[in-house]
């Protein structure tokens, strides 16, 4: 490749320009990267998001898992920041009557009953990160009375807070991605590895093998691999066996990448010089082909990360995956599985779906923002 | 054409015997065997279990011999008597219950690709003569936005818009009075009236994929020195733009049908369960929630038979368009 618009020698030299000559590869790599700025905006977003898993129980007000007869399908409390002219922040008391017709519950909104809301407010003692005991809440209602109701994504059939629900299944939905790229890395570096390194026969099977993998519909599989898990097993099992089979179709994507890089680095000139140095070639691998395309591998991975997120969903959506009471956002969108359901309560369906759509979408721009920072002859400004 | 016809024809043998040993698999995954499930089901409803039957399907299936054996009759009975093996549900043949639902489910993810095609190739072209333009990022923008929305989640929403709103009928493919009507314009009206939900709901998930290849490829041959030459004699833009760049754009397009077809075919199925469509996808669920294993595995073995056979029509239409690839 030649550019013949900007010849570096006579090139107006900026200030910058010596250390850029010299600046190592992550440098040039977060330089190119800066100028993505959708995909920097996500890294904040994607940050944020892991953060807030990270910190499900301090941050959700209430108990994901307590149940609220009073509130079956309360509607979401909309916040409003000042009342009567001063700034509190507070939403709607909610008035409940029962329709006659329906026997159901309607709620309305009652501004003459504000239910103001605190922050940092005392709660019960909880245990953060595992180990900390912490008995404040971000966010709490001031003054509790009986009959005060905090909803800000309304609730469910169980009177459950969808907003504490949404915050605690981001913990299992966004994990299982990472847990599921980090097991699709072994297998896909493994064997892609493996592949682009001996070639021949080798090459040729798995060539064939990721083939039918990728030419197979993935979801009647994983619906037949995730429906032979049996009903009884304890979460924790269910949880890892259900990454397994989602990353079960991931690493084939990255196999390729890595067997691709594998086979245009192997006779690069760096390489041979390498070799020529009497260097090994596992140490050829781990020193030099492997650090060369590491950048390339992290933007495959957030790529494979949205993917997976998605896969946990449709199959606890199913009910063959993940089961209540794991909250996950597949687990919570089975609430909203039939139209009926969807009619009575529509958050059921829209406060999930709106924090996955948040998710997958942060986490692509982000890997296609790494992608374009990992292509070395990008441009740097 | 023939040698290419022939090898690739070669090729998607050990893919059909690896699918079918997958299949086969799936159906051995649940613990006890089909019989043990099947006496249960007997035993549950209160039917005396006849033993003579008992032995004359453990004979008919091989339960009592070795893996190798079970797996080499349940597939000489598809290959050699179209048998799939009974269904402990419906106690039906899985022969009469999966062919028809086959049908809907191909139909639809055909539907499904027109429809994805159709959009995203104007679309394509457009972010790519255009590049960087405002029309460019929100094409972009709003392709992405369906590809991080689930389809089963799109379909709910728009089943829910659609009755809230509109007051319209939404599930099914086709109104009660048309369910098992024979084939008229009138059905064939009322299967358009119905069928565009899932097409849209299926097919914007796949937009974005297709869209970014489209302009990839579009603005890779946008700067070849042909493209030039062709200006240069004085041909107008838009002939210029869909008789040679386009054209040779919408190869690899092609190609992506090799994986665009089983991911519809996946997306298909969730959505039909979530508007109980007569297609595969709600059977699928229900035989491996019942457990009913060769009702599930012969679906999975004919949904990925089907998708493969469907990639290599698409790798032949390939080759027939694009002379390169048949003379590799």
């Amino acid at each position: 490749m030649t550019d013949t618009s900007s010849p570096i020698d006579t090139a107006p030299r900026d200030p910058g320009a010596a250390e850029l000559a010299v600046a190592g590869q992550w440098t040039l790599f977060w330089l190119r990267f800066r100028r993505h700025k959708l995909a920097v905006v996500s890294l904040v977003v994607v940050a944020a998001l892991y953060l807030v898993a990270a910190f499900a129980q301090f941050i959700a007000p209430s108990d994901p898992n307590q149940t609220n007869a009073r509130f079956t399908y309360a509607p979401p409390q909309a916040v409003q920041l000042f009342h009567e002219g001063r700034f509190a922040p507070h939403v709607d008391g909610l008035a409940m009557t029962v329709d006659r017709e329906s026997m159901r519950r309607v709620f309305a909104p009652a501004p003459e009953k504000p239910v103001f809301i605190e922050f940092l407010a005392p709660s019960a003692p909880y245990r953060l990160l595992g180990f900390f005991t912490v008995e404040t809440k971000l966010f709490g209602i001031a003054g509790a009375r009986p009959g005060d109701s905090l909803f800000l994504f309304g609730a469910d059939r169980l009177g459950r807070d969808i907003f504490s629900r949404v915050v605690h299944g981001a913990q299992i939905s966004l994990s299982i991605g990472l847990v599921g790229v980090f097991l699709s890395l072994v297998l896909g570096v493994a064997i892609g590895g493996i592949s682009g390194f001996f070639g021949g026969t080798v090459d040729v099977l798995i060539q064939r093998l990721i083939e039918l993998l990728r030419s197979i519909p993935t979801i009647p599989l994983w619906m037949g691999l995730a429906a032979a898990i049996p009903v009884g097993w304890p979460p924790l099992k269910t949880y890892f066996f259900i990454t397994l089979i989602v990353s079960l179709i991931g690493w084939t994507a990255l196999a390729r990448e890595v067997r691709g890089k594998f086979l245009s680095m192997r006779n690069e000139d760096f390489v041979t010089a390498a070799r020529l140095d009497g260097m090994s070639e596992i140490g050829i691998i781990f020193v030099h082909l492997v650090p060369s395309f590491t950048s390339h591998i992290i933007a495959t991975l957030t790529l494979a990360i949205p993917t997976m997120i998605l896969a946990e969903t449709a199959l606890s959506f199913l009910g063959i995956g993940l089961q209540p009471p794991i909250i996950s956002w597949g687990t919570l969108l089975q609430e909203a599985q039939n139209i009926r359901a969807v009619a009575q309560a529509p958050w059921l369906l829209f406060t999930p779906a709106a924090a996955i759509v948040l998710a997958v979408l942060a986490l692509n721009f982000l890997g296609d923002g790494l992608r374009d920072a990992a292509d070395p002859h990008g441009a740097i400004s | 054409m023939l040698p290419f016809l022939a090898r690739r024809l070669l090729y998607a043998v050990p893919t059909l015997f690896a699918v079918s040993v997958i299949a086969f698999v799936i159906i051995q995954l649940p613990p006890g065997d089909y019989l043990t499930t099947l006496m249960a089901d007997w035993a549950a409803q209160g039917g005396a279990v006849e033993s003579g039957m008992v032995e004359a399907m453990r004979e008919r299936y091989g339960l009592d011999q070795p893996i190798y054996v079970q797996y080499f009759k349940w597939m000489s009975g598809i290959l050699l008597q179209g048998d799939f093996g009974m269904s402990f549900e419906y106690g039906r043949p899985v022969s009469e219950l999966i062919w028809s639902r086959l049908g809907f489910s191909f139909l639809l993810a055909f539907l499904t690709l027109l429809f994805a095609w159709a959009i995203a190739v104007p679309i394509g072209i457009l972010s790519a003569v255009r590049q960087y333009s405002v029309a460019d990022y929100i094409a972009t923008f709003i392709a992405f936005v369906f590809l991080a929305l689930p389809n089963f989640v799109l379909a709910l929403g728009m089943m829910y818009v659609m009755s809230a709103y509109f007051g319209q009928s939404v599930g099914g493919l086709f109104s009660a009075e048309y369910v098992d009507a024979p084939w008229s314009l009138a059905r064939l009206w009322d299967f358009l009236k119905h069928v565009w939900l899932p097409v849209f709901a299926i097919g914007t998930g796949s937009l974005a994929a297709l869209i970014r290849i489209m302009r990839a490829n579009l603005l890779d041959e946008l700067r070849k020195p042909y493209v030039t030459t062709a200006r240069a004699k004085g041909l107008d833009e838009f002939r210029l733009l869909m008789r040679y760049p386009v054209r040779i754009a919408l190869n690899p397009l092609i190609s992506a049908l090799g994986w665009i077809l089983p991911a519809a075919v996946s997306m298909e199925i969730l959505v039909s369960v979530v508007m109980s469509l007569p297609t595969t996808g709600p059977l699928l669920l229900r035989a491996l929630l019942a457990q009913d294993m060769y009702l599930a595995g012969s679906l999975i073995l004919l949904i990925s038979v089907l998708t493969i056979i469907g990639t290599l029509i698409s790798d032949i239409l390939l080759a027939l368009t694009d002379p390169r690839i048949r003379l590799q």
